[in-house]
């Protein structure tokens, strides 16, 4: 084995990498952005709401997620602040009632059951223990749309390979599975499945 | 290591047993069940060659008439639930059929299946259906569809699962008013709720109190080839002897059992 050939297989080594690593998620995701503009960190901190200000239970235990426009309303009928994205957000949604279509970071595939009380209420777990720091983002990023499955990239994660993966950062089945066994919670498929 | 050790750990959940005692002597065949199970588990109604064989019923009601005789019995068959040896789940090679540790309901994945169908061949009951077709409902039809359950693709096996969604349901019931645990009735499989006679008695078989338990140790009641050894968690009871005749020998004694192939 010659010195030439070691570097020739090394160099499309690295290629093959960064085509995978790199070039491939940029071209597997379609970025899409939201349709109004919307700062958690202004509403938890200068307003001092909470997460179940917006983001609340429904009586029969399951949970509403993203607000309709009417949570919206009672603060929104007229401009709060000053910015152009609020000025938007009043004139193109409130103005001629239209619900906002949202896109969900956190949408899982449609056989995929998850029930936030049974996390929340009788587990104790924080919404940041699997959603992150959203309540301290000061805007909202784009939504990565996964061109063949449709699926949010928040679902994997931003970081391709994983490494250093910190609770917040991706909702995969293994992520779920990972906190399950470290709390000793059973479940069978149909548990998370439907 | 340190970070590990704060984890907190729950309790450990309650162990169930979900089983059904269906009384016979009840059953009017009037097919109910059958209609509530489709509409609970987004069972479309298939094409116009869905027969008997092809087309996809969870549960069936099967008539069944003694020998030289005008006595009729409806006999209602879905997936027996089998606890002790469950033989859908050993030639599964795909993992996808699992009986869960805590409530005892088998169940199938059918994003895991790949359509071989050896669990219809091990199914000593039949209780499994394939999907010959791609699911589709007639226009305007899918905004009935159950938001619980997720349709199922052409090429794979569906049996029932005791209405998962339901058990989800209640849960999540349960959970908003911060109980682990479910109160006895708070979850009920769609043909429970639909039987006209409430000829069928759900319920906790791992709770010796509970009205199923009662009804399941009782002389009358029965289970579908008992000597399988399957051990069903569906029961049956009836007080005419010749369907308890019936079931017992199973067809025919196991020493006389033909077996081909």
């Amino acid at each position: 084995m010659n010195l030439r050939s070691v570097f020739s297989f090394l160099a499309g080594l690295a290629g093959m990498l960064a085509l995978g690593w790199l070039v491939f998620p940029a071209v597997l995701y379609e970025r899409i952005p939201q349709p109004a503009q919307f700062s958690h960190q202004v509403h938890t901190g200068e307003a001092g709401m909470s997460c179940s200000d917006c983001h609340a239970f429904r009586d029969d235990g399951s949970f509403a997620g993203i607000p309709r426009l009417e949570t919206c309303l009672p603060c929104h009928t007229e401009p709060a602040g000053e910015t152009p994205q609020e000025k938007h957000f009043i004139e193109a949604f409130v103005t001629p009632h239209r619900e906002v279509p949202w896109l969900v970071y956190s949408r899982q595939p449609d056989n995929v059951r998850f029930s936030h009380a049974r996390h929340v209420k009788v587990g104790e777990m924080a919404c940041e223990d699997c959603h992150g720091a959203v309540g301290e983002s000061a805007r909202l990023k784009d939504f990565q749309r996964n061109r063949i499955s449709g699926y949010s990239r928040d679902i994997w994660g931003p970081r391709m390979l994983r490494i250093g993966w910190k609770p917040g950062e991706g909702m995969k089945m293994s992520d779920c599975e990972d906190c399950h066994r470290q709390r000793s919670v059973v479940a069978g498929c149909l548990g998370c499945h439907k | 290591m340190a970070a590990q050790a704060k984890i907190p750990t729950p309790p450990p959940q309650k162990q169930r047993r979900y089983g059904m005692v269906i009384d016979l002597d009840r059953c009017t065949g009037c097919g109910a069940c059958m209609t509530a199970c489709a509409v609970e588990n987004n069972v479309p109604s298939g094409p116009p060659e869905a027969d008997e064989r092809k087309g996809i019923n969870l549960m069936r009601v099967f008539t069944v008439r003694e020998r030289n005789s005008r006595r009729t019995a409806f006999i209602p068959i879905l997936c027996m639930q089998c606890g002790d040896r469950t033989p859908c789940e050993t030639v599964c090679p795909q993992q996808a059929v699992e009986v869960d540790p805590l409530t005892g309901i088998v169940e199938q994945m059918p994003q895991r299946c790949l359509g071989c169908r050896y669990c219809m061949a091990a199914c000593p009951y039949q209780a499994r259906t394939f999907n010959w077709w791609d699911p589709a409902w007639p226009a305007g039809m899918e905004t009935t569809l159950n938001p619980g359950v997720a349709p199922r693709m052409r090429g794979v096996v569906e049996k029932c699962d005791l209405c998962h969604s339901r058990l989800h349901a209640a849960e999540d019931r349960a959970a908003a008013e911060g109980r682990r645990d479910l109160n006895p009735g708070e979850y009920v499989p769609a043909c429970v709720e639909a039987c006209p006679t409430q000829a069928i008695v759900f319920g906790d078989l791992a709770d010796k109190a509970s009205e199923v338990s009662r009804l399941a140790a009782q002389p009358e009641s029965f289970r579908w080839l008992e000597r399988l050894g399957t051990g069903p968690k569906v029961y049956y009871r009836t007080r005419r002897r010749w369907v308890r005749d019936l079931a017992r020998q199973g067809g025919a004694a196991p020493n006389q059992e033909v077996t081909r192939g």
